[in-house]
């Protein structure tokens, strides 16, 4: 006989009979002893449905919910006013606020939640804020000119803007041939998913942080931009400098259009996030940085899942073809994300998914 | 305890007190939860990663010199696989672990819940997974790059640049100091706050058996009946706190409750029916104070 041994250890409690109401002596303790049967099965079902077990509810207990929570939550107000009785307000008052919680919690999976998003709500959240993704893309352009011109001008700027482990060989003055060589592509594949999986965990880092120091207002994750893309600029002018513009473009562009993309957008959710701050309109400060901050966050999501795609891109395709098929491959890409988020999935109500 | 310290006892419990009006129109009792507690939530679940971590890394560390010495043919692709793997997992796992479990039934971490807080959306809806996204998204900002700069500040290296980017990131790291309901900056961008989620099982009623129900005894069979003025020196505060002293039934304490009541109302103290006096005395303290409150005179303690 195994069952009744682990029911007593692992089931709950038994019920406990009713109470002898007619006991008690004060008023309020009688009052809470007619309703502590009901207290007890809330009591239940929301411990149940904590532990995330909600196949085991049955189909009385949910429909029981609401009825159970709401007479829980006007015990609470009625024994605010007649008892003193802490431990039964304590309990109440706990009691209330977890059913509350379970009532109101989350109704979606994480699946069902990832599918809306992928599905559309991350498309909806980069086309609200196309006025951010507008002005970043306006500082990253202006940052990879600069970055040019500076070079230009100055050679000594290169040193500056490009930290020296990371040119490696790649510094003015450099031949053409060596330049080229930088650019080649490798044999084989050894090694290469290593490179793309800490390339991914440091870009991860770097959008991530350009999202979060939108809090400030903005202009940090604007700074971000303009000094990664003024280092861009210069890398630029040294191949252009050689004559090998088409070949590094394409070299860039294999996974640049995807990663570039990302930071993009990472910058726009920052941004975004300081402009709610910074201008809230006729909501509170607090209202706003709230709304543009989930908004902001979804946008992210999408980033982080860019820049795993770009990883890819990079540690793959980039170092294994040619000039022509890194071009195509770079192409594609961009294409298929603008089409992701500008065209699809436009007819759908504007507010579906979008969880705030 | 003095006027004052009742009162700012309760004073300081009560600033953390708030209340969220639901969307069908009940007031929800809401306790902001202490920075302590949050602090120390943080401080589990980070040692909870750190243990995981360093295990996998030990793990994944034996599993690629073995494969390695090996010396058969594919042994470095294996071990070049594993450090992807594991560059993969620390990832998901250093940004999913906060995700999923506040995303969860219970909106708290491991050590939320250790610590009996939770995380709730500030405006009484329900709580997003975005929410849940955007304010764990700022933590790197608000944790590891001020602490970080505080280091290399330090240090002296970067010099003047160095202790201003400092003294800019340690606003994000004080910012939960500065505000009233403790928000961190990823809870401003989230509309989110972190409350207290007690779990309290319902304790017994007091006023059922023994010498609260009957005024008697059941030892010595005495009579406890108090009069109106022995009971009217004592407010809600005393009651609540007799409450606490017979629930826990440490009989020191109640032997030191007892004889600090008798003194007041001034009885000759007995010795070995504490309990009874003291559970007679709460029930009648309490219909008093009841009856009295459902005429609306409150009395929320002895100086009152």
């Amino acid at each position: 006989m195994k069952a009744p041994i682990l029911r007593t250890l692992f089931g709950r409690a038994e019920v406990a009979p009713p109470p002898d109401v007619e006991a008690a002596a004060l008023r309020s303790d009688r009052f809470r002893l007619e309703r502590e049967g009901d207290w007890r099965r809330l009591d239940a079902i929301v411990a149940r449905m904590e532990k995330g077990r909600l196949r085991g509810l049955s189909d009385e207990d949910v429909l029981a919910l609401p009825a159970l929570y709401r007479t829980a939550a006007s015990s609470l107000a009625v024994a605010r006013e007649t008892s003193l009785d802490t431990a039964t307000l304590a309990y109440l008052d706990a009691l209330v606020q977890r059913a509350w919680f379970q009532v109101y919690g989350p109704r979606q999976g994480f699946i069902a939640w990832l599918r809306a998003f992928l599905g559309g709500g991350l498309s909806r959240a980069v086309r609200a804020i196309w006025l951010d993704i507008c002005v970043a893309l306006a500082v990253m352009v202006a940052g990879t000119i600069v970055g040019w011109l500076l070079v230009m001008r100055e050679r000594e700027w290169f040193f500056a803007l490009v930290p020296a482990e990371m040119a490696g060989e790649r510094v003015p003055g450099a031949g053409r041939a060596a330049l080229l060589e930088s650019l080649r592509a490798q044999d084989e594949a050894a090694g290469l998913s290593a490179f793309a999986a800490q390339l991914f965990s440091n870009n991860a880092g770097v959008a991530i942080l350009a999202f979060a120091l939108g809090f400030a207002f903005g202009i940090p994750s604007l700074m971000l931009l303009l000094h990664n893309m003024a280092l861009l600029g210069a890398m630029l002018w040294l191949y252009h400098d050689a004559g090998l513009t088409l070949e590094f473009a394409a070299w860039l562009a294999v996974h640049g259009t995807t990663e570039l993309f990302a930071i993009l957008l990472a910058g726009a959710a920052g941004l975004h996030i300081g402009r709610a701050m910074a201008f809230p309109g006729d909501r509170s400060i607090l209202a706003a940085a709230a709304a543009s901050g989930r908004r902001g966050a979804q946008v992210m999501v999408g980033v982080v899942i860019m820049l795993v795609a770009a990883a890819v891109l990079e540690a793959f395709p980039r170092q294994l073809l040619g000039t022509e098929g890194r071009l195509l491959i770079g192409t594609t890409m961009l294409l298929a994300w603008l089409a992701y988020f500008f065209a699809f999935a436009r007819k759908r109500a504007p507010d579906a998914g979008d969880g705030a | 305890m003095t006027a004052a310290g009742t009162a700012r006892h309760r004073a300081q419990r009560a600033r953390r007190m708030r209340e969220v009006v639901t969307p069908e129109g009940i007031a929800l009792p809401f306790t902001v939860a202490s920075r302590a507690a949050r602090a120390g939530a943080l401080i589990i679940d980070f040692i909870i990663l750190f243990v995981t971590a360093i295990a996998m890394a030990i793990g994944a560390f034996y599993l690629a010199t073995s494969l390695a010495l090996d010396g058969t043919a594919g042994g470095e692709e294996a071990a070049e696989f594993i450090f992807v793997a594991y560059t993969l997992i620390w990832f998901v796992l250093w940004n999913g672990y906060f995700l999923a479990l506040e995303m969860g039934p219970r909106g708290a971490t491991i050590g939320k819940r250790l610590a009996g807080i939770r995380v709730a959306a500030r405006d009484g809806g329900r709580l997003t997974p975005e929410a849940v996204l955007a304010r764990n998204l700022l933590r790197d900002i608000e944790l590891f790059l001020p602490l970080a700069l505080l280091i290399s500040a330090s240090s002296g290296e970067m010099g003047a640049a160095g202790i201003a980017g400092a003294a800019w990131f340690l606003v994000f790291l004080l910012f939960p100091c500065f505000n009233r309901d403790a928000l961190r900056a990823g809870d401003v961008i989230a509309g989110t706050w972190v409350v207290e989620a007690p779990r309290a099982s319902l304790a017994d009623a007091l006023s059922t058996g023994g010498a609260a129900r009957e005024g008697a005894s059941t030892v010595t069979g005495a009579q406890y009946r108090f009069g109106e003025e022995e009971l009217a020196i004592y407010g809600e505060y005393e009651l609540q706190t007799l409450e606490g002293v017979l629930r826990d039934g440490d009989p020191e304490t109640l032997e030191a409750v007892h004889a600090a009541i008798c003194r007041k109302i001034g009885w000759n103290p007995g010795r070995g029916d504490e309990r009874a006096f003291l559970e007679a005395f709460y029930a009648q303290l309490r219909a008093r104070l009841e009856g009295e409150m459902r005429f609306g005179r409150r009395k929320a303690d002895k100086f009152s």
